[in-house]
């Protein structure tokens, strides 16, 4: 409703053609989508991965050993976690220093150039969230019939034959969930860049997401309508791609 | 069936509607309520011996503390935020919130800025403006008359005073006076100098510095105000931003050349590698009054000996008139909702005014009791070689006229475009207009008119 009037008034799409002719909206959206594209596809490929080589431990106390040390990170939630994150990113104070210098980068400023902040979120998004999809993901590994596995290596399939060909396919309703809710969670990036703005005193700039604005929309020009346009931007994009999610991998298909 | 449902979904509309349209009403008639002529402005009901929150940044928090210590009676909850330092917004953004939820507000703010005065003196939203007019019978007319002269200017709007000043930050050239004398150097007074002993050190000393440009604040406050380089400019609601004005071009090559060779640094002067790297290389630099015990006084910053480092008039470009910028220096605000008006001015004028404040003030004090305190105090403990007080004073008396306080900060772009620019290796004339595209566009998105 706010996004269509101004001052209680119906002014129809004003406030979007407002927002869109903002010199900060466009970058804003090329950066999320840069960094939702990234994160989405690094989070279901390795979580994945990683899912099926836990499963396929056959140590139990290995086992349930790595499940937890995945799980950890996790339970550091939101800007606690992107505190900790500072620190590894400040060359001047990381204890993988030597990592960051390999690739070229000798002061914060440079960690944290514009480029580089996709990779740097995804790698914060993906440290506190994967573990528990991996979770997830085991359950529905464990979910397929002991009969199904039996019957696939008896027919001559290779661990990597019976991921691909039984696994996977298996688990593809548990891949498209993961995918629904984690671009839900990544179209609303603001943490992360919120406090890494923060501690650069402004490098990382203030209204680098599409969230991020909204917020200066809403508090800082006391311009409500024009923030709740872009958030419900936001959520229709966000539902046209989960709704793309939903159909093909067959969230809500009964067998 | 279809029918029906949009027509109640319409009718949820209409209710929603006038549910809003009477409470925007309300806010209006609470907005306007009756002016109480005592203060010159609605006061909220006054409750007696009710807990004033104040907030400061970590600097201000002793001041805030010894308040407490030596007024017991007056019930004080203080709270740390981030002061809004370098232009983060967080007064405003803070208070915007409140506005919406129409209470919870802060009885007293503390803001590292100098232009909150644009927006809080403002009413937003139908909401009463945040800061308190203090010279409408508030505050006394014989305390505000000990400020310094124009030391509340950007927080005057309209003849009313929004803002009390905690501390001048004129900027000065601070120098080593053991390195000058080991290379046999002498204090620089010009722009040209200056850029002429960075060359010298390059070639004699190199590793020893002249300052750095790593800080948005020292960017632009230091360098491009005292340079009286016109690009932040501010006149009745124009705004401009002039990079082809011949100081603008001058100071621009001036920083480019002595970064190229190395004079100047890119290290923040808050960051752990200047301190380790610079605390025994700094040569000159110039740099706001409040260095004095931000950095060298400060154990965990430079922490220099005494009579190491000393102040000096600050640099002009030669032949032409002598100013010189200004970083900040903080400003105090009182509440409008304040429920305990008498409270906040009791410690505003402890803050501002009192000996404690003045030997707490980590800069100098711009009440100008307290200012003197603050200076013969830093004279006798000689820490400082050189006239400190001297050149201090010259500088509170010649901060440039021409830079604008609009409602947003200049230090944003600088950080959001220069400061990367230059960990990428590039010059500032490389990213010049792409840095003034910045400014302007945050100008035109907060309203002003653009030249």
């Amino acid at each position: 409703m706010l996004a269509f009037t101004k001052n209680g008034a119906f002014v129809g799409i004003d406030n979007f053609v407002k927002v869109f002719a903002d010199y900060r909206f466009w970058p804003a959206v090329q950066h999320v989508a840069l960094f939702v594209a990234i994160w989405l596809v690094s989070l279901t490929l390795l979580v994945v991965l990683l899912a099926l080589l836990v499963h396929a431990i056959r140590v139990r106390w290995l086992s349930s050993v790595s499940r937890f040390l995945f799980y950890i990170p996790g339970a550091l939630a939101g800007a606690s976690s992107v505190m900790l994150w500072l620190f590894l990113l400040d060359p001047a104070v990381s204890p993988v220093a030597g990592i960051l210098q390999l690739f070229g980068f000798e002061t914060f400023v440079q960690t944290v150039s514009i480029d580089n902040l996709p990779v740097i979120f995804t790698l914060i998004a993906f440290w506190a969230g994967a573990g528990g999809w991996i979770i997830i993901m085991y359950g529905a590994l464990n979910n397929i019939p002991v009969e199904v596995m039996e019957a696939a290596r008896i027919d001559g399939a290779g661990p990597i034959g019976t991921a691909w060909h039984i696994q996977i396919p298996l688990m593809r309703k548990w891949i498209s969930y993961m995918a629904v809710m984690s671009l839900a969670a990544g179209t609303q990036l603001f943490v992360e860049p919120r406090v890494l703005s923060q501690a650069s005193k402004g490098v990382v700039p203030p209204d680098y997401s599409l969230n991020q604005l909204a917020y200066l929309f809403a508090f800082r020009q006391n311009d409500f309508n024009g923030s709740a346009a872009i958030s419900l931007l936001l959520l229709v994009v966000a539902a046209g791609l989960s709704a793309l999610f939903v159909f093909r991998g067959g969230l809500f298909e009964r067998e | 069936m279809a029918g029906q449902h949009r027509r109640s979904t319409a009718r949820i509309l209409a209710t929603a509607t006038a549910a809003l349209t009477v409470a925007a009403l309300a806010g209006c008639a609470g907005g306007s309520g009756g002016v109480n002529s005592d203060y010159g402005f609605a006061t909220a009901d006054q409750e007696d011996g009710s807990t004033i929150t104040v907030w400061v940044d970590a600097a201000r928090e002793p001041v805030a503390k010894a308040f407490e210590e030596a007024n017991p009676d007056v019930p004080i909850s203080i709270e740390t935020y981030d002061g809004n330092a370098g232009g983060s917004g967080s007064f405003q953004t803070k208070v915007a919130l409140f506005d919406q939820s129409g209470e919870g507000w802060p009885d007293v703010v503390f803001s590292t800025q100098t232009n909150d005065a644009s927006w809080a003196a403002k009413e937003t939203n139908g909401v009463q403006a945040f800061a308190a007019p203090l010279n409408k019978g508030y505050f006394s007319d014989d305390f505000l008359a000990g400020f310094t002269d124009g030391a509340n200017d950007p927080m005057t709007v309209d003849g009313s005073v929004y803002g009390l000043r905690n501390d001048l930050a004129p900027v000065v050239l601070w120098y080593n006076q053991k390195l000058l004398d080991e290379f046999g150097y002498e204090i620089p007074t010009t722009w040209e100098e200056y850029e002429a002993m960075g060359e010298k050190l390059a070639a004699e000393h190199p590793g020893y510095i002249l300052g750095s440009i790593g800080d948005s604040f020292v960017g632009t406050y230091v360098y491009y105000w005292g340079a009286q380089a016109p690009i932040f400019a501010l006149d009745g609601n124009t705004f401009s931003s002039d990079f082809d004005d011949p100081y603008s071009v001058a100071m621009t090559e001036m920083l480019d050349s002595m970064a190229a060779n190395g004079s100047l640094v890119q290290d923040s002067v808050f960051s752990a590698p200047f301190v380790e790297n610079y605390s025994d290389k700094i040569v000159a630099m110039p740099g706001p009054a409040w260095y004095a015990g931000a950095l060298f006084q400060n154990p965990d910053s430079v922490n220099a000996e005494p009579g190491t480092f000393g102040a000096a008039d600050p640099l002009y470009w030669e032949g032409e008139d002598e100013v010189t910028g200004n970083v900040g220096g903080g400003v105090w605000y009182a509440s409008s909702h304040s429920k305990n008006l008498a409270a906040v001015e009791t410690f505003l004028e402890f803050a501002t005014s009192s000996e404690e404040s003045a030997e707490l003030n980590s800069g100098l004090p711009a009440y100008d009791e307290a200012a003197s305190t603050w200076l013969d105090g830093q004279a006798a403990s000689g820490f400082f070689a050189g006239d400190f007080k001297a050149a201090v004073q010259k500088a509170s008396g010649s901060v440039w006229g021409g830079w604008g306080f609009p409602s947003f900060s200049p230090e944003t772009a600088y950080a959001a475009v220069v400061v990367p620019a230059l960990a990428e290796g590039k010059t500032i004339a490389d990213v010049v207009p792409e840095w003034q595209e910045q400014i302007l566009n945050e100008a035109q998105v907060q309203g002003y008119t653009v030249e």
